[in-house]
């Protein structure tokens, strides 16, 4: 409320509150660097030394590398066709005229607060029908668009560009497809860009249809993870092993985009 | 900009010079039709692998369908019957219910309490805030993954650490307001932050010459606080709330990770058991895909009627 700085009292209950928000992060590595058998009981906060044995055990059980790699096809696929798409459709919105328009951006609107992911279903029968049961395109094509991208880059591009702009391309008969690619496009960057980490991180994330549709051996990193979580018997260092890795490409992605991210919470991205 | 208008004017003196009135066809058309071609993309995906499945699972939930059987049979309103006698489904229902108002309760609370904070003239601001968002990111297999170790009823950190102080030690699986209590958690530790960085969005478009005129008045900074600033906050609150609801209601990937090989998931006496969960073991382990359906056409619909109300209320609240 005042410029003056804060105190000592707001800095230190800010930064428990950090703490303990990376606490379990740092809690699954302890667990994965140590053995198995000491976990019963004793507790520290230092490391043992048996990461990478720990880690190689993770290589064994679960096509890890296969998984990361399926993950990162699935979620950039979904991303890229998701931002695309959905700056074409929120440019026409935004930017066009064109009868019906109100009505359709009214469906748009109506379906954000669908749950979609209830019709699972129809979905499996729909996959099973086409043989994609166990292969990528059945996680990949359930998610190429979402009505909640189109709605975040109308709201963006409708201040973004200005209405002269499109006019003087038109005039200069410039076709309304390279009045999107020359013009509408280069100004959505900002926009775009959050969509694309929000997107991917939601489909990087997604976990109930993959476990649904695909199989231990080629699985997303979630659906392996499972897979390694499920046995019998549960070995915590083996499993937090496999969490601490699957762990390491979010945290670098949050170190490097985490001011962006931070940026589009505040400007109302919607949850995951 | 330079080089666009410069490929434009390229464009046109190619094109243009023969024949005008073609060139003028061809650009009507393009006015006309394009609008449609750019939004179709969207239209018909979504209408095939959205609103279609959803739709259909409304159809699906009339039949006596399980997989590998030959040929559904139409039995009319009999899943629902089944499904309204059913006490595994309103168990699953209440305990949805429960961790639902178990996380979202104390989460706007928390979320409001930590906005105010990070609305302090604090010093590396944005590393707080990236700090508070932190566990958002956080792949939510994991976290499950690592808060069930964290909450084992045996060797688990929590017990050790109540035991430490005197309580426990609670068996946070085999206890249906402990289990539910773990998995609130959670649901807390992952959204309270991304919650309180949307509160603290909305904080900072409050204007300033309202508390500048509530100082002058002499309000103090508790007053300012519960007079200006939480009636202001109001719609987005509900909006906080709105969305809250729609995930909280289709709560999965907790109850069904949360006990290591914990065979399906939900817990040995569906202590914890959630309708999503409840849904994908009909379908997927029962192979019951007619009765499955009718369980999430029941969700779908209340999940609608929960956000139309909220939709409603915010209506309302921002008049």
């Amino acid at each position: 409320m005042t410029n003056r700085r804060p105190s000592f009292l707001i800095y230190g209950l800010l930064g428990a509150f950090v703490l303990g928000s990376a606490f379990p992060f740092y809690w699954s590595f302890l667990v994965a660097s140590r053995d198995n058998a000491v976990l019963t009981g004793d507790f520290t906060l230092i490391p043992g030394g048996n990461f990478f044995s720990n880690a190689m055990r993770v290589f064994d059980t679960i096509p890890f590398w296969k998984a990361l790699a399926n993950s990162f096809i699935v979620s950039g696929t979904v991303t890229v066709s998701v931002v695309l798409l959905s700056t074409l459709a929120g440019f026409a919105f935004a930017k066009l005229r064109f009868r019906g328009r109100g009505a359709l951006f009214l469906f748009v609107v109506a379906t954000l607060a669908v749950p979609t992911q209830l019709g699972i279903i129809p979905l499996y029968m729909a996959m099973a029908e086409f043989g994609w049961a166990g292969e990528l395109e059945a996680v990949i094509v359930p998610n190429l668009v979402t009505a909640f991208g189109v709605f975040w880059m109308r709201q963006y591009l409708l201040d973004a560009v200005p209405d002269e702009l499109v006019e003087a391309a038109r005039m200069d008969g410039c076709s309304l497809w390279r009045t999107f690619w020359h013009v509408a496009l280069p100004a959505a960057r900002p926009a775009a860009a959050m969509l694309g980490v929000f997107t991917f991180m939601q489909s990087w994330n997604d976990f109930l249809w993959p476990l649904v549709v695909l199989n231990a051996d080629n699985p997303t990193l979630q659906v392996a993870l499972e897979k390694l979580q499920s046995g019998y018997y549960v070995d915590y260092s083996l499993v937090l092993a496999g969490t601490t890795l699957a762990t390491v490409p979010v945290l670098i992605v949050f170190l490097v985009l985490g001011r962006q991210i931070v940026a589009g919470v505040m400007q109302g991205a919607v949850k995951g | 900009m330079t080089a666009v208008l410069s490929k434009v004017d390229r464009g046109r003196a190619d094109e243009a010079r023969p024949r005008p009135p073609r060139r003028h066809r061809l650009s009507k058309l393009d006015t006309k039709v394009s609008p449609y071609l750019f939004v179709a993309p969207f239209f018909l995906l979504f209408g095939a692998i959205g609103m279609f499945p959803l739709l259909y699972t409304a159809y699906v939930s009339l039949f006596d369908w399980e997989v590998g059987a030959d040929e559904p049979t139409f039995i009319g309103l009999e899943n629902y019957k089944t499904l309204f006698a059913d006490d595994q489904f309103w168990n699953a229902l209440f305990n949805t219910f429960s961790i639902f108002v178990l996380s979202s309760g104390p989460q706007i609370v928390v979320a409001v309490a930590l906005a105010a904070l990070l609305n302090e003239n604090l010093r590396a601001r944005t590393g707080w805030r990236m700090g508070v968002l932190l566990p958002y990111v956080a792949s939510l297999v994991a976290l499950t993954i690592i808060f069930g170790n964290l909450f084992g009823p045996q060797y688990g950190l929590v017990n050790d650490v109540l035991s430490a102080v005197g309580i426990g030690p609670i068996d946070w699986q085999a206890d249906t307001f402990g289990s539910h209590i773990a998995i609130a958690s959670m649901v807390n530790w992952r959204w309270t932050g991304y919650n309180a960085l949307i509160v603290l969005a909305a904080m900072q478009a409050i204007p300033r010459d309202i508390y500048e005129a509530a100082v002058v008045d002499g309000a103090s900074a508790l007053r300012r606080f519960f007079s200006i600033t939480l009636p202001l906050l109001k719609p987005t609150l509900i909006f906080v709330i709105v969305t809250s609801t729609i995930g909280g209601l289709q709560i999965f990937t907790e109850p069904k990770l949360f006990e290591p090989s914990g065979g399906s998931g939900g817990g040995a006496e569906h202590q914890y058991q959630t309708v999503v969960l409840y849904l994908y073991q009909s379908a997927f382990q029962g192979l019951d895909l007619g009765y499955a359906s009718a369980i999430a056409w029941v969700l779908f619909l209340i999940i609608i009627s929960v956000a139309g109300l909220n939709f409603f209320l915010t209506r309302r609240a921002v008049r």
